[in-house]
């Protein structure tokens, strides 16, 4: 069986094209929202014992309190999730009485950053993120030097690659400028780790069906470079699919079942993972073969 | 027996002992039933347990910055030192087990760590923790002789409460410009050599004057640290605390009344609290995930690669018990992170076994024997799964060098977990899938397409 990737091209590019337009709105409406890590403050979970009371009883009781922005969200079935700014252990505990007595709680954590550690954590997640693409781009280099001179010099097999590679870290960051806006999720160290690792793992696909081309060209030379790239995204389909979908489904476990921490580190992996899957097979090479068709 | 059997066997041995490492409890109930039963003795496993970090557990980690702009240059170390053993003694009053005191220097910040695990009250930590070290001159009380022997009564047997024989005197910390060792020049015994402020060496004569033959105790954080006889009045602000310290002791007088008397400043510039529910409730949540994940992955290499894709599971199997019996030995610390990356290398460990099917697959389909479509399936698939490893490893590893804990977390199981995992897809399932060469179960097509 053989699908005629190539040929409808057009209408992957154009999928590609929507999802990031809509990645680029978010971006630019929305920004990213920080998490607390990066920018200081607090974060509260707290699990009530008694009936949970509604967003708004949460932000009376605590209206009397000097906390910057107050955003509660509800967890599970009997959680609030409280954010405000960076505040002392005295503020803390006045916090947890005025919610103590709206209801029986148990606080399950609390964490607080200052701005200054906010800022560091910042510089260094910087540093190791900028050091993580340089790393992918240094074996992308490695990786296509002298692929092949004809008929696309490698050069373009590596920028192919970059292209995809920009697409898949596009599509999840405004995923969750969306989120941010929403007060669902924030950019947090958890999530960049998780895009950092999704950026590896899917470069590695582009190189997998790179390589089938690479093999069947030199194998293949009657047929058109069209014809070899659909061909060879054909035989990598399944392989490409199967080891992504094993990866989804225990991510998929942990973003079900694994508790509240590991839950937007999952999604971020997630949502990394069946872009770059997508781009790995459909975007990269058939951006090779549009550029043949150029000359 | 051919050679893939017997290094099976050996891996099934070797899997047995790490499973059973890694969750002794099993086998160790089944050796006392047979105990019970029989009267047979069976050797056990030892209980070592999982190292579990504070989110896990339960803690609280909190990051102070210490205010060091008071301090010259060079002392600033040496500060920090006493400030964190200060903080150890206080800490240790907790009584948590293993607690972490940190000094860190970022730039021309310095940083102090604390980790406590376990229950505690936060902030009666936060309240303990963020005293000043405190150094204190104390002289006798009137009734000094009369106070020693009621308490030496009391030690005796009698009944009662000790009383201090000591009270206050206005020399405190504030006024200690430097503590230094110091060596007698002959007999090379190490002291402490103290130098006062002005104010502090006027306040040190009228002391010493009035307690002249008496005892001038110091204290820090309350604790009786040196309880030197004094000798006479001394004026000039020099003083010098002899007794039978060893050197080590003498250096960490100096430095415990370095910090006491600098004061250093410290103030919590980040905590994070987890309460023992949530840590349960979290290690509980992981494990449930990564055991679902690795039934739901394990159906799914079955269903697609069926007698393969079974023998894949099983390494998968062997795999997670090597991975956990080496957490256990190395010891890694678990934390939420470090799981979420085991988790994930479960997805990254059969990625290596699904390129080897499915160029064995297409091997097989062109028509090749199976013990040759083994071997071209392992070969033709080598190279795409080191490409791929590489990638992550790659990523892995600056991750692990340049990220913060979280990232180091799940960074570092990441890495060992995608090393295992080369050894469990690759050398495990390979010697698996060689047992079936030239059996029956080789000739049914089905169970390998």
């Amino acid at each position: 069986m053989s699908l005629p990737f190539a040929k409808y091209r057009k209408i992957y590019f154009v999928i590609s094209g929507i999802i990031i337009s809509a990645a680029f709105v978010c971006l630019v409406m929305f920004g990213l929202e920080p998490g607390i890590d990066f920018v200081g403050g607090s974060i509260m979970e707290v699990q009530y014992s008694g009936e949970r009371p509604s967003i708004e009883e949460v932000k009376n009781a605590l209206s009397g309190i000097d906390l910057g922005q107050v955003t509660v969200q509800t967890a599970e079935e009997d959680r609030h999730i409280i954010r405000m700014k960076n505040i002392s252990e005295e503020l803390h505990q006045s916090v947890l009485e005025k919610i103590e007595s709206l209801s029986d709680i148990e606080e399950l954590r609390f964490e607080s950053v200052g701005p200054l550690v906010g800022k560091e954590l910042k510089e260094k997640t910087s540093l190791m993120a900028v050091l993580a693409v340089f790393g992918i781009l240094l074996y992308i280099t490695l990786a296509f030097k002298g692929i092949s001179k004809k008929p696309l010099p490698s050069w373009e097999y590596g920028l192919a690659s970059i292209l995809a590679l920009g697409h898949d870290i596009f599509i999840p960051l405004g995923f969750f400028a969306y989120l941010g806006h929403l007060n669902v999720a924030q950019i947090t160290i958890p999530v960049v780790t998780a895009l950092l690792t999704v950026l590896g793992y899917s470069i590695n696909n582009t190189v997998v069906v790179f390589d089938r081309i690479r093999e069947n060209l030199i194998k293949d030379r009657r047929s058109s470079f069209e014809e070899v790239v659909n061909n060879s995204i054909n035989q990598s389909f399944s392989r490409s699919m199967n080891t992504s979908l094993t990866t989804l489904l225990v991510l998929f476990a942990i973003f079900f079942f694994g508790g509240e921490t590991l839950r937007y580190f999952s999604l971020a992996m997630i949502v990394g993972l069946i872009a770059g899957t997508y781009s790995s097979l459909l975007l990269a090479p058939l951006m090779l073969v549009s550029w043949m068709k150029k000359r | 027996m051919k050679k893939p059997r017997i290094i099976a066997f050996l891996i099934l041995v070797l899997a047995f002992f790490a499973g059973n490492f890694a969750f002794p409890q099993y086998f160790n109930q089944a050796s006392d039933f047979v105990k019970e039963k029989t009267g047979l003795w069976l050797p056990k496993f030892s209980e070592v347990p999982f190292k579990l970090g504070l989110d896990l557990q339960g803690g609280v980690h909190l990051v102070y910055e210490a205010d060091l702009s008071g301090v010259e240059e060079a002392d600033k170390s040496s500060s920090m030192e006493g400030l964190r053993d200060v903080i150890e003694r206080r800490v240790n009053f907790f009584g948590v087990d293993e607690p972490v005191v940190q000094t860190e220097q970022n730039g021309d910040r310095y940083r102090l760590i604390v980790e406590l695990a376990g229950v505690i009250d936060p902030s009666q930590a936060i309240e303990e923790i963020g005293k000043t070290p405190f150094l204190q001159f104390r002289e006798q009380k009137e009734d000094f002789e009369d106070i020693l022997e009621k308490n030496q009564e009391i030690l005796e047997g009698g009944e009662g409460e000790i009383t201090d024989p000591f009270q206050d005197t206005d020399l405190t910390g504030q006024y200690l410009k430097k503590a230094e060792i110091d060596f007698d020049s002959t007999t090379y015994q190490p002291s402490v050599s103290l130098k006062f402020t002005d104010s502090g060496a006027d306040l040190f004569e009228q002391i010493t004057e009035k307690n002249t033959g008496k005892i001038l105790a110091i204290y820090i954080d309350g604790i009786l640290i040196s309880s030197p006889v004094v000798e006479g009045k001394i004026s000039g602000g020099n003083a010098l605390i002899t007794g039978s310290f060893t050197i080590e002791e003498a250096k960490e007088l100096a430095r415990n009344l370095n910090a006491g008397a600098l004061p250093v400043p410290i103030s919590l510039v980040s905590e994070q609290t987890v309460g023992p529910t949530l840590g349960k409730i979290s290690l509980e949540k992981s494990l449930q995930a990564g055991l679902l994940g690795l039934v739901a992955v394990a159906l799914f290499m079955v269903f697609f690669y069926r007698f393969a894709g079974l023998l894949a599971s099983l390494a998968l199997v062997v795999y997670i018990v090597l991975i956990l019996g080496l957490f256990k030995i190395i010891p890694v610390t678990m934390t939420l992170a470090g799981i979420g990356g085991m988790i994930l290398s479960i997805g990254i460990a059969v990625d290596a076994n699904v390129l080897i099917f499915a160029r064995m697959r297409e091997e097989l389909g062109s028509g090749k024997s199976f013990p040759l479509s083994i071997q071209e399936g392992f070969k033709r698939a080598w190279p795409s799964i080191r490409d791929g490893n590489l990638t992550t490893l790659l990523v892995a590893f600056v991750l692990f060098f340049f990220g913060t804990s979280f990232v180091k977390g799940f960074s570092l199981t990441l890495i060992i977990g995608i090393l295992v995992s080369m050894f469990s897809a690759i050398f495990v399932t390979h010697n698996f899938l060689r047992c079936f060469e030239g059996t029956k179960l080789e000739k049914i097509k089905w169970l390998w397409k």
